[in-house]
Formats: structure tokens, sequence, C-alpha cells
């Protein structure tokens, strides 16, 4: 599939002087959205894409709060399927909270994993049967903190979560059943995890293949194994750092004050900072093919970007490509349906649909 | 999920209500010499806010509000609410009762959602608490009891970091989520859209300590700058001039949170029509009672320490409207969706210390036999108890 990157910005445009409130090349044109029965809650990467099988069949997971909702919809639309998965019942007063839904796809299989307030739960890919628990210990916790867990992502035959304590949590998964093994657990963040990511470890040499970030703003780079290690740390100096991806050896970043930074996950030094939102970063996506970044904000933008490595200084650079408003609406999820980057979903607070897009 | 929510949501929420109140007590204002028996004078406004603001900031209770716990329920919160718009010669019909209590949490949640960084919480906190002293600062002892409140409050939040302040604003929204009641003063202003949502601008000045969108920079691996590019972001921001202050006073720069009505802007509400998708399924029935366990602990706990003045003598309650006429307040009564029925479990208005007491032990009785079995037969004849009172 071909397209044409808009190159407004290597064009140097006037910044400032134009009056136009959005790009004049829209890259992107808005689908029929999927409707919703309720809203999504205002958490950070509040929504996860799964393609499906079936030709234009798309699966979407995402969190109302005590429960988390899996839809899937054809390109029309129109709904083909609903489910509705609540939280595991736990001791304590309260509705127990979800916390995040993510699809993990692992070698020889994909499962839905949902965190909560209450420890980790594992699913059968459709949200069928649930695979495994896995309580959360609130053994170390003094009554002013908020117990969760938060932060999904599969390296491997390994899924990664993170908790409230700073503390990840790696599971080892089998290539069928349900004899899910609690394989280890990582205990350098000081501040509860907000995202995880991973991509497939690049050649033979030892690259980093998962990000751990926290409400710190500080990220930890890692090689996974049957022991993990920790390779680069990277600080956040005080800002939180709500989303995170991995990209052939580079750290994506979008942080609480709107800024993108972009490192080299070996040796941690910065490669790009993009002033690219006006509030709070909520979500980041890769679409891995075409090496493209999406983030989305509660300033009600949505944006892609252009990552490539420079021939010459082997550095990473990044283009603009296309602006989306999602008017009046505080984005708390973005995802590419593709591994092209050529069409992507959005949700947001108070909006009870997924907004989609795809290229002209 | 942040256990530090209860505080701000209270004193925010309390401060909208004293906002809607003192508007309402002046536009029903008669002066003194020409007043009936019936009708609000300057004396009594000026009372019932200081009864009001006296008892929120009752020292017991507010020991309570702060200790950490989740969030309650909306049904939970307004019964406190109700409780405390009677504690004072004031009375309201329940029709005035939601309407209040729709107000001051559309007026919240958009002072929420519009919050340009998490922090900013505590500025319009701090507006709010401004205003309240100011309400009050003819009487230096309800003047002390908000200062010292402030003060606590500078203590347990002033430290808190960025991601603290980000939950906090979660919990808030979670709490405020599927709420999309309509208020005209927002219509009018353009902050509402018709299908209640809040407008969200995308100009103006970006919050402190956040760059204006449009620059990307490149590094090489020295940490050189090598290149600069520019892109067009779609909104039209600009730098944020000052930080608000975040001392005992100051200029909070920000103005969410201070008093949006005048004396001349009638407060209107008008209900969102029915969700298309409402019906809730069992669970949720369920959970919904096993809640309610909590919620009664929690509302025993906090009300005993709401220390109610007693009106001496056959001192009538004095009545206010929330609405223009009276029959529209009936007709609001009779028109209310049942979706956004608040089902207010109905403490009586009047205090009864006796009954205070007699709740209190019920409630330690209840804590000791914490076994899943019995608690349920003795949750279920607490409930009942509360509906007869």
């Amino acid at each position: 599939m071909t397209f044409l990157l808009s190159t407004e910005s290597s064009l140097g445009s006037h910044f400032g002087t134009s009056r136009t409130s959005a790009p004049d090349r829209s890259m992107y044109r808005r689908e029929r959205p999927v409707p919703m029965r309720s809203c999504p809650a205002a958490l950070y990467n509040n929504l996860s894409v799964l393609p499906l099988p079936a030709p234009g069949l798309t699966q979407f997971a995402l969190v109302h709060g005590p429960t988390a909702q899996l839809l899937s919809a054809a390109p029309d639309g129109l709904p083909v399927s609903q489910r509705q998965l609540h939280t595991k019942d736990g001791a304590g007063p309260g509705f127990p909270l979800i916390t995040q839904a993510y699809w993990c796809v692992l070698p020889f299989r994909v499962l839905l994993v949902l965190t909560s307030q209450r420890g980790i739960q594992i699913y059968e890919s459709d949200g069928s049967v649930m695979v495994y628990w896995h309580a959360l210990d609130s053994t170390d916790a003094s009554p002013v903190q908020a117990l969760f867990a938060r932060g999904i992502a599969a390296s491997g035959h390994y899924i990664c979560v993170g908790t409230w304590s700073g503390r990840v949590l790696v599971f080892d998964v089998p290539a069928k059943g349900p004899n899910i093994v609690l394989s280890e657990e990582l205990d350098v963040h000081q501040a509860p995890i907000t995202d995880i990511a991973a991509e497939p470890a690049q050649g033979q040499d030892c690259v980093a293949d998962v990000v751990t970030a926290d409400d710190s703003g500080l990220l930890c780079v890692w090689k996974s194994g049957p022991e993990f290690k920790l390779l680069t740390r990277i600080s956040g100096f005080g800002t939180p750092c709500p989303s995170v991806q991995l990209w052939q050896g580079s750290v994506a970043a979008g942080y609480g004050d709107g800024q993108i930074r972009i490192y080299e996950a070996s040796s941690g030094a910065l490669h790009v900072q993009i002033n690219a939102h006006a509030r709070g970063i909520c979500a980041l996506d890769l679409a891995p093919e075409a090496g493209k970044l999406l983030s989305g904000a509660e300033d009600s933008f949505v944006h892609i970007w252009k990552l490539s490595r420079n021939p010459h200084s082997g550095c990473i650079e990044v283009e603009h490509c296309h602006a989306e408003c999602v008017t009046d609406t505080q984005v708390c999820g973005a995802r590419f349906c593709d591994l092209r980057g050529s069409s992507f979903a959005v949700t947001g607070y108070d909006l009870a649909e997924i907004l989609r897009y795809s290229c002209v | 999920m942040s256990v530090r929510t209860l505080p701000l949501l209270f004193l925010n929420l309390g401060g909208e209500m004293l906002y809607i109140l003192d508007q309402r007590l002046r536009a029903q204002n008669v002066p003194t010499d020409k007043a009936r028996k019936d009708e609000w004078t300057e004396v009594d406004r000026k009372r019932v806010m200081n009864d009001l603001i006296s008892t929120m900031f009752n020292k017991k209770f507010l020991e309570e509000l702060f200790k950490p716990q989740e969030l309650y329920s909306k049904k939970a919160l307004r019964t406190v609410y109700d409780r405390l718009a009677h504690a004072s010669i004031m009375r309201l019909n329940p029709a005035s009762m939601d309407k209040l209590f729709d107000l001051m949490t559309m007026a919240f949640k958009y002072q929420v959602l519009l919050c340009p960084r998490p922090k900013d919480i505590l500025l319009i906190t701090f507006n709010h608490l401004d205003a309240i002293k100011n309400f009050v600062r003819d009487s230096p002892d309800i003047m002390n009891q908000v200062d010292e409140t402030f003060r606590h409050i500078i203590e347990v939040y002033g430290c808190l970091p960025a991601g603290e302040f980000q939950l906090i604003r979660q919990t808030l929204l979670l709490f405020f989520q599927d709420m999309h009641i309509r208020v005209s003063i927002f219509l009018k202003d353009k902050v509402q859209n018709s299908n209640g949502r809040f407008v969200l601008p995308i100009s103006g000045p970006v919050p402190w300590g956040t760059k204006v969108p449009g620059l990307i920079r490149m590094f090489n691996n020295k940490g050189e700058e090598v290149k600069r590019m520019e892109f067009k972001h779609g909104g039209q921001y600009v730098r944020a001039e000052s930080e608000g202050s975040f001392e005992l006073s100051g200029d909070r720069v920000l103005t969410l949170g201070t008093n949006m009505y005048s004396a001349s802007r009638p407060v209107e509400t008008r209900v969102s029509g029915a969700l298309k998708n409402s019906s809730l399924n069992t669970k949720d029935n369920i959970a919904a009672r096993t809640l309610a366990k909590e919620e009664l602990n929690f509302l025993a706990r906090l009300m005993g320490g709401m220390e109610i003045k007693k009106t001496s003598g056959p001192e009538p309650g004095f009545r206010l409207n929330l609405f223009t006429t009276d029959e529209e307040e009936e007709h609001a009564a009779l028109t209310r969706p049942e979706e956004l029925s608040y089902q207010v479990i109905n403490i009586q208005a009047a205090q009864d210390q006796q009954r205070n007491e007699e709740l209190t032990r019920i409630m330690g009785e209840f804590e000791i036999h914490d076994q899943p079995q019995q608690s349920t037969s003795k949750g279920d004849d607490l409930l009942a108890m509360m509906d007869e009172l």
C-alpha cells in the first residue's frame, strides 16, 4: 500500500502566521465509528486493538471502570459481537476498577490481559475463558497508597505486568494451557508503573527488547530472558511517562507535559525532542512496518509521526505526518489497526464510540 | 483509585454548593424592614452561610474526611450534602436538592476536565476556599476553621508528585463518568454543547511547565542539536505567563473554581434525555447492593462528626427554592427521569443526637461480626432502618 508523505514540516512552514486550525492536507479520513454502551474511563492507554483473521474484522478492548468491554466490528462500523468482562471479586470495599486491557501476541497464542485494583486476569483472546489469575501483594503498602496493576506487554513467551509499587512481574507463558508461572519480579522502579513496551529482539547481539516506564518519568530498558537484564535507565525528572514504545532499538516516550522524546535504547542518548501536545499524552502506538508513531493526548489531538534512521549518523529522525483534532474530546486511547499504520482507532473520555480513521 | 481524592471532591463540591445557595438566597432577598415572617433577609442569608460553612469545616467531620479511603458513590455523597444543606434554618425540597446536586457536580466536572495540569486541581480548590473565607470574613471563629483546613491541605497535598495528582484527577473523572446534564449557564456561555459534553478549547495558554507545541529538535550522539523543524500543530496555543500561588493567599491565576454565578443569572438545569442503553445488568445491581453497606459505614462515621446546631424553639425552617416558581419545582420532581434519580437514603434532617449515637453503636456491632453470611442480614436490617428514618 503506497501513500504520499506530507512534507509540510521540512519546508519550514511559518509557524504562528497561519490562522487555519487544521492542516491543509489530510491523509486520513474518518470512517464509521463503532458505537459503545457507555464511555471509557479517563485512564492511560485505554484501547487495545487486535486485527482478526476474518477479512476486515477488528477487535477492540477498552476499560469503562469496573468492567472492560470487548467489541469486534466490521469496516462499516457495525459491531459484530460484544462481551463484558468484570474484575474478579477480591477482598475489600468498593468496586474494584480495571486499569487496563491489552492483547498480548505471543509466538503460539494470543492472550487478553486485564489489570485491576485486585490483580491480573489473563483470558483466551476472545475473553471467553479466564486462564490465569494473580492477586496483587499488598503487604508492603501504606494506607495512603492506591493499589493496582498497570502496564502490560508481551516479549517472546513472557508477559510483563507493572504494579503500583514499581515492581514489574514477569510471567512465563507456555505454548498452550493454563500453566502460566510467575518467573521473575523486577524491583528497580520506585514509582507506580504506567506502561511497558516490547519488540522482537533484533539479531543475535544483546539488544534491548523491553522498556518499562513509571509515574516519575523513569524509563528502564531491559533485555528479556529467563533472567531479565537491566541495560539502561533514563530519568524523567519527575514528569510522568504515561506511554512508551520501542522501535528498532529506539525508545519513544510520551510525557505528562505533552512532550515526546526519543532515545537510543542501549545508551539512553536523547535523539529527538518534540513539543508535541498542549496537555498530557495518554497514548502512544507504533506501526512497526512503516516506522509510524501515533500519539494521543488530553488536548484532543492525535498526531502521526514518521520515524527513520539517518544512514550517516545512525540517529533517529522524526517528521510530522498528520494532525487530527478530535473535537471536545480528551483522548485516552489510540492504536493503529494494522502493522503498516494505514488505519487507526481513537477513544476519548465522555465519547460513547470508538473513532476510526484510514488512509485515503 | 487514589485514596486521597475525597477531601478535594467534598470541598470543591461544597464550594460550588455555597456559590449556588448564596446566589439563590440573594435572588430571594427581601429588605429586613419589609420582610414577612417567612421571607429571606440579608441577616438570614448570612446566618445560613455561616451555619453551612461552620458545619462543613467542623474538625471532627474533616478528620473523617481526610482518612485515606476510596471514593463512594454519588448516592452516598449526595446524602452527605443533603444533611449539610439542612444544617441551617434552610429547607430544600427533594427537587431543589436534586437540582442543586446536578449543578454542583457538573460545575466541578467542568473544572476538573479543563484543569490545565493535574496539580492545578489544588488551585481550583484554593479558589473555592478563598471565596468561602470571604463569605465568613465577619466571623473570625469560622474563618479560623477554614484557615486550619487550608493549611492542612497544603500540608497533605503540597508535596505530592505529578503522577499522584494525575491519579487523583483520573479518580475524579471516573466519579463524573456518564454525567451529561445540561446546565443553561454553561450552554449560554458556550462552554457546554447541546449533547451535554464540555467544549475543550484548543487555544490559549499552555499549562505551566508545558511548551507550546510545534517544534521538533534532533540531536546527535554527543548531545548536540543537529536539526530543528516546525510542524503545524492545529491549535493556537501561547506560553503560560505565570504559575498560580499555592500559598495560603495569593494570585491563583486560574479562574476555574471562582464564582461564576452573579445575582442576575438564574441557574437552570435541563436534565438530559435517557441514554439509549442505560439498563443496569444484574451483576451491577448486586454490586450496588453490596456497596451500600460500606457506604453506610462511611456515612455513619462522617455524619457522626457533623455537629448540627439544633434550631431553638418553634422557629420554622425557611424554604429555599432553586427553581423560579413553586410550580416549576413540583413539575421538576414529577418529570425527573428514573435513571437520574439519586434514591437518597432519607436520613431525617432534624438532627437527633440520640439517633446518631444509636447509629454509631449499631455500626460498631456490625463491624465486630464481620462474616459474609451474618453481615448480609445485619446490613439489610440496617438498610431497612435507614429507610424508616
